[in-house]
């Protein structure tokens, strides 16, 4: 332990002091002017004077208790068609309506309440979710002296806080100091901007004293700042204390929602609170997005809107006609005594009045509860989204979850999905898993592409031996012991057996390069007495371990050396040695290489590089191409492998030789001036060249599990897939490589910048690259070649111009896929939104980090990873699933079914009120437009809520077209939701004229056979209550047993939901037929006294329940055998087992239903089998 | 096996994880060829034995339909048939006669048939009490009965337009210069009769006023047992309708003549309705 606390003693900060390259922040000048007039008073925040700043309370929350109730009413209202009910239960009251006001105002009142309830819970958990954070505790210096816990939300601006380590910073803080002697702390900051590399950040000289609790007691200053805003990167301000004045830039700042990390605790005065601080302002609130189909769903309902102005025009004009011409000689009516509705002398008013009458009673072809039970459905939906066990991750135990029910059915329509890299594709771990080392390969692990490759080889092709020992090697793998970033398998190098190699000498200096090029700082693990490495990045960690592994176990740094431990030595005792550093030339993505130069135990200077191939090749001396044939065959193999590559090289130095060049070196390094950068890289340039090659590694980038797989699935289904990352490009296209996007033989477009100074010429360059590229795909005659893009984010800048962005965007959608490297969270949103808006189509954002929050919230569909520490991306989303896997299912799978499920209820929906609706309107023709409803109000108010309510609701829920397994065996069905194929206008038209003719079919079945024949055996006729009835009768079988025609899937729920609505219709008329008549008046005893016992009743329920589902029936028929659909052949092939019966046909149907694809791991396979194939050819 | 995963592998199996995972055992009819072609046959086979038995019956019923209300005008009075009607002074009785086609079964039921008269118009359906139908003299709830609610400050009973527009053409049959009894009872519902129209509930200060609408009630009879104004009362679907009037419980021979003694009361000239007297019968043995 004393160990470890000397260790962190060390200034780390000299670590970072051979950075090359460092930007240098921009001082404040304008402090006190207008946007920077923020006074904090430093460990006073009682100061009288000091301005009442927000507190840190933060909420999320969209309704308080006051406000709900208004703010939800309005939304509620804000709906054209609850604006509607809501103005017709108003009229209901005056004796202008056709049904009892109770008819009206329950339904709306209880599908209003009933969103306005799910509003309310939704933001209740929204506070809890506050709350949590506003009550996390942090300790804040009292005015006793000491330091005492505080809930988050009384932390006021000016407190000096104590945060330790791995907790989060509460607000904005100034860093005052840390345990550190030269204050600096480290920050995790994943949060803000989803990058996984510690942060380093220094306190001002002035303030490091205030390391310890005591010596706040009398500390006071003065901050003059900014005002908040939302930039992350940048902070001007300036402290004053003892009587002098330090600028203050954004290295002292801590930012909200950040970590402490490797640091035990700092101390830090806060300065921005709650909403005031960089990430709260950051965060717009996550807009509400609808989902394309409610989109259109709003449309057809202006179309019915319109439908029911039309007819009510006619209804009042024939209403005014009836009144004008025929009411004067109706005596039966008394038109002498009439009230002016119904006065023959003013038609007009009649006409008018009438028309508020017909549009409540026409009301019915809007579908009142349709909002609702969408809702209710959505949720539902939901529920089984959260509940999927196979979308549960067993490892962190975090389920997928639905944060808004709004967007299930777009889930099935998405037609690009943008992902981050980082954290989604990758869990940004590196495993190490091959070597080359002078010349010979080592690493026996297949990578996952080879271990795909050989599997899917071995299915073909039996007999091929060769490949049944790679799958069977994969067999072996399961039990290997799992050490953290090493996967390397090989009996030559392991256990120090790298000793009897013949080229032991170039293995050692392989591992001694593997072992001191680096930046890392290395950590012991008590428990286990192992290190682990605190790395830049984690490739670099994964070669420490791989040296330690090997024997070469770097376990100490101090300000000038390293020390590294050799385990395995000829003479068999472990040595340690110590390299002093002399220069490191770090890495930067344009040089691509870093190198250290040290001197090692015997005075020899070497200077070890490690970089990308190409650039190490370039830089080879005439004896240091050795091994470069052997090597870069090697680098060809893993690159195909999907690893990522970096060759070794070194180079021994005299000392005269490097004197002379340091010297140079270090007067750059001094110089101040524009082209001091231009003067370092031109002397790290000099030193690293006539290198000799020593070998080449091979990490593979840890892919999240089963990312290729569902790669591949989506990219089966026919998603596109668009990687936008933080990342180098090279990092980008490995990446590309390993889940498949990327393959060897696909054509890449890469899109750089020229680097000119001239804006427009680089403009103009950027063009002609784009043209170019548009260009050779149009030439391209190849059906099966594959493009992809690949664009970096200064770049991109240019390229998301107004004037190029549609240009770039036309080359983008037609390469296979596309990759955006080093694009800033904004970028991402911006690409995000061209793609959405460009294209019109679906996007779905997946990211993990709250730089994606951008992306997600632009995006039609926002996903985010959970389970990482972050939640800002999680938070902003609407999807989180703890895996990028899971995508697939939630997309192919829940969002195919929910788009289906979601698009035939809302058809069926109109289907059904429009069946009922028009059936008022036919009647009224033979009411003279009185207004008269054939249908008793009870019906009327049962019609929507209780009879015809849950067997829509169950198809919205349960209905599946295919099975899960189905739908993961064939993703190609999905592509039926972006191609909108169950909501477009046909469809939609279609179905309401199915409730054209059903009304029709009913109405005129009923009148026909009612008017004027005896319909009890006593001899009575039929009256209006009996005629109602049977129409409605007539409506309620109709309208099930067309449900029951568009369900392909009945579990007992949906029989018990159809048989109960049609159930519930008699059970309801008994029951109301044996209520005192004052209350069920003419339909008192209905159904006990005349229908039943009347065959005529059946007869007609038969037939106008046959006549209004037969041609429904027919169309489904036809269309099933002659232009059958995806999933109707599936069913097919499902129905008559034919899938276990004729596994050759199944087979066969589904590769056909991939054929078109171009990326992800089956296209990939197939190209390395059609590869193999060829060699094989070849020995034969 | 861990617990938990165990924990879960028993979940799976549960009737509430199937539910929870959507995979409960389903039925998933698909419409194949051989499908559609059964449901079609299946409702063939269903539909032509109960069209066969529906025609047949059909064919079974005979049905005399007399139109009465121009020939019932006499000819003087063609020419303005409303002042005839309206006219008290005038006798309107009239006859017709019709022969027997078929052998008509008893019982035979009268009817009679009304054309282009509104008894759906919101206006009339909505103008009534049924409350004091049932429960008689009550001064609250007859506002519905506009605007036939009260005359002389008292409320008629029973009120509103249908009431007050009851239809008073009354028919006699006469075969072989014997009268044939028409029976007028049971031509209501029995829950109407029973549950509807009170049993103490008489005919109140009903066409009393300045305008007299159709027929008058006597007022010594209970509501339950007017049955002509509970048949009235049970409002059309439709402007062109048929109510009973009563039974014929004796068999008419072929060429029967039948003579009907009718009194053309109604007043359907205003608006030119038409008026018929329907009789009609199974004619099988």
């Amino acid at each position: 332990m004393a160990r470890g606390r000397i260790r962190a003693k060390l200034r780390k900060s000299h670590l970072y002091s051979f950075c090359l390259f460092r930007s240098s922040g921009s001082g404040g000048q304008s402090i006190g002017g207008p946007g920077f007039s923020r006074t904090v008073y430093c460990n006073e925040p009682q100061v009288l004077n000091q301005k009442p700043y927000r507190s840190n309370i933060i909420s999320t929350t969209k309704y308080n208790f006051f406000s709900f109730l208004p703010k939800a009413l309005y939304e509620q209202f804000h709906r054209v068609a609850n604006l509607y009910f809501l103005g017709c239960a108003i009229a209901s009251l005056t004796p202008l309506s056709p049904f009892s006001p109770v008819s009206m105002i329950a339904p709306l009142a209880f599908v209003v309440g009933l969103s306005m309830a799910k509003e309310g819970l939704e933001d209740w958990r929204r506070f809890m979710q506050d709350r949590e954070v506003n009550s996390r505790k942090v300790h804040v210096h009292n005015e006793e002296g000491g330091f005492g816990k505080k809930t988050w939300e009384d932390v006021r601006v000016g407190d000096v806080v104590k945060v330790e380590k791995d907790q989060f910073f509460p607000a904005d803080l100034l860093l005052l100091s840390s345990n550190y002697e030269d204050g600096i702390c480290y920050v995790e900051t994943m949060n803000l901007d989803g990058e996984t590399n510690l942060k380093a950040k220094k306190a001002l000289e002035a303030t490091l004293g205030l390391d310890e609790d005591d010596n706040f007691n009398n500390f006071k200053g003065i901050i003059k700042c900014e005002d908040p805003n939302p930039s992350l990167y940048t902070f001007v301000g300036n402290l004053e204390y003892e009587g002098k004045v330090y600028a203050i830039d954004p290295t002292q700042i801590l930012l909200r929602d950040s970590k402490l990390r490797n640091t035990e605790f700092v101390y830090g005065v806060v300065i921005f609170t709650g909403h005031d601080s960089k990430v709260m302002q950051n965060s717009t609130r996550s807009p509400s997005k609808r989902s394309r189909v409610e989109k259109k769903m709003d449309y057809i309902i202006y179309v019915l809107f319109s439908v029911l102005l039309v007819i009510s025009l006619i209804s009042s004009f024939g209403f005014a006609v009836e009144i004008k011409y025929s009411m004067p000689v109706w005596w039966f009516m008394r038109p002498q005594d009439a009230d002016e509705y119904y006065s023959p002398k003013k038609p007009v008013i009649s006409g008018l009045s009438h028309m508020v009458t017909a549009l409540m009673l026409y009301g019915y072809l809007i579908p009142i509860s349709l909002y609702v039970s969408i809702e209710v459905v959505k949720v539902l939906q939901a529920t089984f989204i959260n509940q999927d066990i196979q979308m549960y991750d067993e490892d962190t135990g975090i389920p997928a979850q639905a944060r808004t029910s709004n967007l299930n059915e777009e889930l099935g329509q998405v037609d690009t999905i943008l992902s981050d890299k980082t954290g989604t594709l990758t869990c940004n771990q590196m495993d190490f898993l091959k070597c080359s080392i002078a010349g010979i390969p080592y690493g026996v692990s297949p990578s996952e592409v080879e271990l795909a490759a050989a599997q899917q080889m071995a299915n073909d092709q039996e007999d091929q031996g060769e490949l049944k020992t790679l799958v069977a090697s994969k067999k072996e793998k399961a039990h290997k012991s799992p050490i953290k970033g090493f996967n390397f398998e090989d009996n030559r190098l392991m256990n120090g057996n790298w000793l009897k190699e013949p080229t032991a000498a170039r293995i050692m200096l392989f591992c001694q390069i593997l072992a001191v090029c680096h930046t890392a700082i290395p950590e012991l693990n008590e428990e286990t007495g192992n290190y682990t490495y605190e790395a830049e990045s984690p490739d670099e960690g994964s070669f420490l371990v791989a040296a330690r592994e090997l024997g070469f176990e770097f376990f100490q740094r101090t300000q000038s050396s390293v020390f590294v431990r050799e385990k395995y030595t000829a003479s068999g005792k472990p040595i340690e040695r110590e390299y002093k550093i002399l220069n490191v030339l770090e890495f930067t993505s344009k040089r691509k290489r870093m190198t250290v130069i040290v001197r090692d135990e015997e005075g020899q200077i070497l200077l070890l590089c490690k970089g990308a191939d190409s650039i190490i090749f370039d830089r080879l001396s005439k004896d240091g191409k050795l091994y470069l044939e052997d090597t870069t065959r090697h680098l060809n193999d893993y690159g195909e492998a999907g690893l990522r590559t970096l060759a070794l090289a070194y180079r021994k130095l005299e000392e005269s030789e490097y004197t002379a060049w340091n010297n140079e070196f270090q007067k750059a390094k001094t110089s101040i001036g524009a082209d001091r950068d231009a003067m370092l890289e031109n002397g790290a340039d000099m030193m690293e060249r006539d290198l000799f090659l020593v070998g080449a590694t091979a990490v593979e980038d840890k892919l999240q599990k089963g990312v290729p797989q569902c790669i591949d699935k989506l990219a089966q289904a026919g998603l596109k897939l668009w990687v936008l990352t933080g990342d180098k490009m090279e990092t980008a296209i490995n990446i590309g490589f390993a889940c498949s996007l990327l393959r060897q033989g696909m054509k890449q477009i890469c899109i750089t910048e020229s680097g000119s100074e001239d804006k427009q010429e680089v403009k103009e360059d950027i063009l002609k690259q784009i043209t170019n590229g548009l260009e050779m795909i149009k030439q391209e005659n190849d059906p099966h070649a594959a493009f992809a893009l690949i664009i970096d984010g200064k770049t991109l800048a240019y390229a998301l111009e107004d004037d190029m962005k549609l240009k770039f965007l036309g080359l983008a959608v037609e390469c296979a896929s596309v990759i955006c490297c080093r694009v800033s969270p904004k970028q991402k949103a911006l690409v995000t939104r061209l793609v959405k808006q460009g294209t019109g189509k679906t996007t779905l954002a997946i990211g993990d980090g709250a730089n994606d929050v951008g992306m997600i919230q632009e995006a039609d569909i926002g996903v985010g990873i959970s389970g990482v520490e972050g939640m800002q991306a999680v938070m902003a989303s609407d999807f989180s699933v703890s895996q990028f896997r899971f995508l697939e299912r939630l997309l192919v799978v829940h969002g195919h079914w929910c788009y289906k499920r979601i698009a035939q209820m809302i058809c069926y929906f109109f289907y059904k009120n429009i069946a009922f609706g028009l059936t008022l309107f036919y009647f009224e023709a033979f009411t003279g437009f009185s207004g008269q409803s054939v249908y008793d109000d009870w019906y009327m108010l049962l019609f929507n809520v209780v009879l015809t309510s849950l067997p829509v609701m169950s198809l919205g829920v349960f209905e599946q077209d295919v099975s899960s397994e189905v739908c993961l065996e064939f993703p190609a069905v999905y592509q039926q939701g972006p191609r909108n194929l169950f909501f477009d206008w046909y469809r939609i038209l279609g179905w309401m004229g199915n409730g054209l003719l059903c009304s029709l079919i009913i109405f005129f079945i009923n009148i026909i056979i009612l008017y004027d024949q005896a319909f009890r055996a006593e001899g009575q006729t039929a009256d209006l209550a009996v005629l109602g009835t049977t129409m409605f009768t007539c409506i309620v079988w109709s309208l099930n047993c067309q449900i029951a025609l568009t369900m392909s899937y009945f579990t007992w729920i949906q029989h018990v939901t159809i048989g109960g609505s049609i159930a519930a219709w008699y059970i309801f008329l008994l029951i109301y037929g044996a209520l005192s008549p004052r209350i069920s008046g003419d339909a008192y005893q209905i159904l006990v006294e005349a229908l039943a016992p009347a065959p005529i009743y059946w007869q007609t329920t038969l037939l106008a329940t046959i006549a209004c589902t037969l041609p429904y029936m027919a169309h489904i028929a036809y269309q099933r055998c002659f232009e059958p659909e995806d999933h109707h052949i599936i069913q097919e092939i499902k129905y008559y087992r034919k899938d276990v019966e004729d596994q050759h046909m199944w087979t066969r149907e589904r590769s056909k239903a991939r054929q078109k694809t171009k990326i992800g791991f089956t296209a990939r396979v197939d190209a390395k089998i059609r590869q193999v194939r060829a060699k094989l050819n070849k020995k034969q | 096996m861990t617990d938990t995963d165990r924990g879960t592998q028993r979940d799976r199996h549960s009737a509430f994880s199937l539910f929870t995972q959507q995979s409960l055992p389903a039925c998933k009819p698909v419409l194949t060829p051989e499908w559609v072609i059964m449901t079609f046959l299946f409702i063939g086979f269903i539909f032509i034995p109960v069209g066969l038995v529906t025609l047949r019956a059909s064919h079974s019923v005979v049905e005399i339909v007399e139109r009465y209300d121009i020939g019932c005008v006499p000819e003087p009075f063609r020419i303005d048939k409303v002042s005839y009607i309206q006219d008290d002074s005038i006798p309107k009785n009239c006859s017709l006669s019709f022969k027997v086609p078929k052998y008509m079964k008893a019982p035979i039921y009268i009817y009679y048939q009304l054309d282009n008269y509104y008894q759906n118009h919101r206006r009339y359906v909505k103008s009534r009490s049924d409350k004091q139908l049932l429960h008689g003299q009550n001064e609250h709830g007859i506002s519905s009965c506009q605007p036939v609610e009260v005359n002389n400050d008292r409320p008629i009973i029973p009120c509103g337009l249908i009431a007050w527009s009851l239809f008073n053409d009354t028919f006699t049959f006469i075969r072989n210069r014997a009268e044939l009894k028409v029976n007028r009872k049971n031509i209501a519902w029995k829950s109407d009769r029973g549950h509807k129209f009170g049993k103490n509930v008489y005919p109140f200060n009903f066409q009393n006023g300045t305008l007299i609408g159709g027929g008058k009630l006597n007022p010594t009879i209970p509501l339950s047992d007017q049955e002509d104004l509970i048949v009235w009362m049970r409002t059309s679907a439709l402007p062109s309708f048929r109510k009973l009037y009563g039974r014929i419980e004796k068999d008419l021979d072929v060429d029967d003549v039948v003579v009907v003694h009718l009194m053309n009361n109604y007043n359907t000239y205003s608006f030119g309705g038409k008026k018929k007297l329907v009789v009609g019968a199974k004619c099988n043995k």
